[in-house]
């Protein structure tokens, strides 16, 4: 029967030391505990969302990344393709320029040779013009004197012209 | 507030310079004890052994040796009509002796308890027993499980604050699962994610509390061996605050509900009021079946572990071989409960709590949907 009958001096101790127990536990170490838990946990969740966002981030810059490294490849093969142009272009140019060139030579040599060789008839005709008129001369001042004279004479000057 | 806080100090140091005093005085009052050494050599009663163990005592029983008792005596307060009286236990030799007018009964009725006697020393059967506010066995052993929550605890605040936002460490990973386990899976779980604070205080320190004493109540030597949380006045106190803290954190609807449950025909409700009666019937039952519990699992435990013990002497009353042989099997049957109660200890916290938790929940949930 005791077993089952809660005494006096129990309850008052009982009553006094949980209630002890719940003010002080409750004060001095489950509230900062509490807190401190919570805190912690809010910490590591902080943390974990911010190294979240650090993956996102670095994946993101990789991603840029790769696409600057793309890019540059792009402009450097833009680049070479552009300086093998101007380098055509240029050799193009330069070769064109070198023919004309040439032929302007070319052209102006034939030109002068026209020129010499014009002048060198023109001289050749006021030659024989005067050749001409030189034996012209000569020709009637023999025919003056006799008539077979002045063929030898004709035949004479004839054979001293010489054609160059 | 402040007034009230340095009385309830006030109240705690009192009993801890009696224990001190107890300690003191236990050294030379075995030496007494021995003078006065009774030869008789009773025989063996098993059940009276394992009742004598399971209830409280007014001293802590250490051990029997060539008919010698040995144990610690404890103060006895007594409260008798406006008169106050404070001896140490030993004073009574045990029962033989009486001291300032007062007997500590063996056998009979009152058994273990404190009663008067005339001046010849007989015992007074008119007079109301005296109310006794002794430091007993049990009450020594809350002293000694309220000083080592409280200095468990508060070392982890502590602990806590110097090691802030850091990882557990020691002690504070042992019980940290503990702590979250009662916040996440008994109080957020039960009460709520609103209102669950308000009420940690109290499962905490009621889950330490019971888990702690059923932890202790398994060691079989001097600071342990107490069976407080297997004693009804002790499981009563704890059901009591829950009880209290439930009716205080009811709310409308839950007083509503008590009064006029939903969902019942009238008929129940009016002209007996049929359902008020069960619903009102429901609300002390709670808390009386949180306190059954408790008390009947623990001395269940209590119980069947010095059963087992008990089988060793009775056998070796038949014979000292049989005593020696079945030592062997009630040992590894002890050991087998002693680890079936570990989890029973762990188990009983749990459900006081969870339980507990429960019934906050439902007083103070805000939905009829909620509470069930």
């Amino acid at each position: 029967m005791e077993l089952v009958t809660p005494g006096i001096g129990l309850i008052f101790w009982m009553t006094l030391s949980f209630l002890f127990l719940v003010l002080i536990l409750g004060r001095y170490a489950w509230k900062p505990i509490m807190k401190m838990l919570h805190e912690r946990e809010s910490k590591i969740d902080e943390a974990l969302n911010q190294a979240e966002k650090a993956r996102e981030e670095m994946k993101l810059l990789k991603f840029s990344n790769e696409e600057l490294l793309k890019e540059a490849k792009e402009e450097r093969d833009a680049m070479l393709r552009d300086a093998r142009m101007v380098r055509e272009k240029l050799i193009e140019e330069a070769r064109v320029k070198a023919s004309e060139e040439a032929n302007r030579i070319v052209e102006s040599a034939k030109e002068s040779i026209h020129y010499e060789k014009m002048q060198a008839l023109t001289e050749l005709k006021n030659q024989i013009a005067v050749l001409s008129i030189e034996i012209a001369e000569k020709l009637i001042q023999e025919q003056l004197v006799k008539d077979d004279k002045q063929d030898q004479l004709i035949e004479k000057f004839l054979s001293n012209i010489n054609f160059n | 507030m402040k007034a009230s806080n340095t009385k309830s100090v006030s109240y705690f140091i009192i009993p801890l310079f009696l224990i001190f005093f107890s300690f003191i005085n236990s050294a030379f009052s075995e030496n007494t004890e021995a003078e006065s050494k009774q030869n008789k050599k009773e025989k063996f009663n098993a059940g009276e052994m394992i009742i004598e163990h399971i209830v409280d005592n007014h001293e802590w029983h250490i051990a029997e040796y060539d008919g010698m008792t040995y144990s610690i005596p404890l103060p006895i307060i007594l409260y008798d009509k406006g008169e106050i009286s404070c001896f140490m236990s030993s004073q009574f030799h045990h029962g033989e002796q009486t001291h300032k007018g007062y007997k500590l009964e063996m056998e009979g009725k009152h058994k273990g308890k404190i009663v008067k006697v005339d001046a010849n020393g007989v015992v007074d059967e008119a007079a109301d027993l005296p109310l006794d506010f002794s430091i007993t066995k049990n009450v020594l052993a809350l002293l000694i499980s309220v000083f080592l929550l409280c200095w468990i605890f508060l070392s982890m605040a502590r602990r806590y604050k110097k090691r802030e936002n850091m990882a557990p460490k020691g002690l504070q990973s042992m019980v940290e699962p503990l702590i979250l386990f009662i916040r996440d899976d008994i109080a957020k779980s039960s009460i709520g994610e609103k209102r669950y604070a308000r009420y940690m205080p109290f499962l905490l320190t009621v889950f330490f509390f019971i888990f702690l004493n059923n932890l202790l109540g398994l060691i079989p030597f001097f600071p342990g061996g107490a069976n407080l949380t297997g004693n009804i006045a002790v499981t009563m106190v704890m059901a009591l605050f829950t009880f209290v803290i439930t009716t205080f954190s009811g709310n409308k609807h839950y007083w509503k509900e008590l009064y006029n449950a939903p969902g019942v025909p009238w008929w129940l409700k009016i002209p007996i009021p049929l359902m008020p009666l069960v619903e009102v019937i429901g609300v002390i039952t709670k808390p009386f079946v949180l306190m059954v519990r408790l008390f009947a699992n623990i001395t269940a435990g209590h119980i069947i572990g010095l059963g087992f013990i008990s089988l060793i002497f009775i056998f070796g009353a038949i014979s000292t071989g049989a005593g020696y042989g079945f030592s062997i099997v009630s040992v590894f049957f002890y050991i087998f409960m002693g680890l079936l109660e570990l989890l029973v200890a762990f188990i009983q916290a749990y459900v006081f709590t969870l339980l507990s938790a429960l019934y906050f929940g439902m007083a103070s949930a805000e939905h009829h949907e909620a509470a069930h």
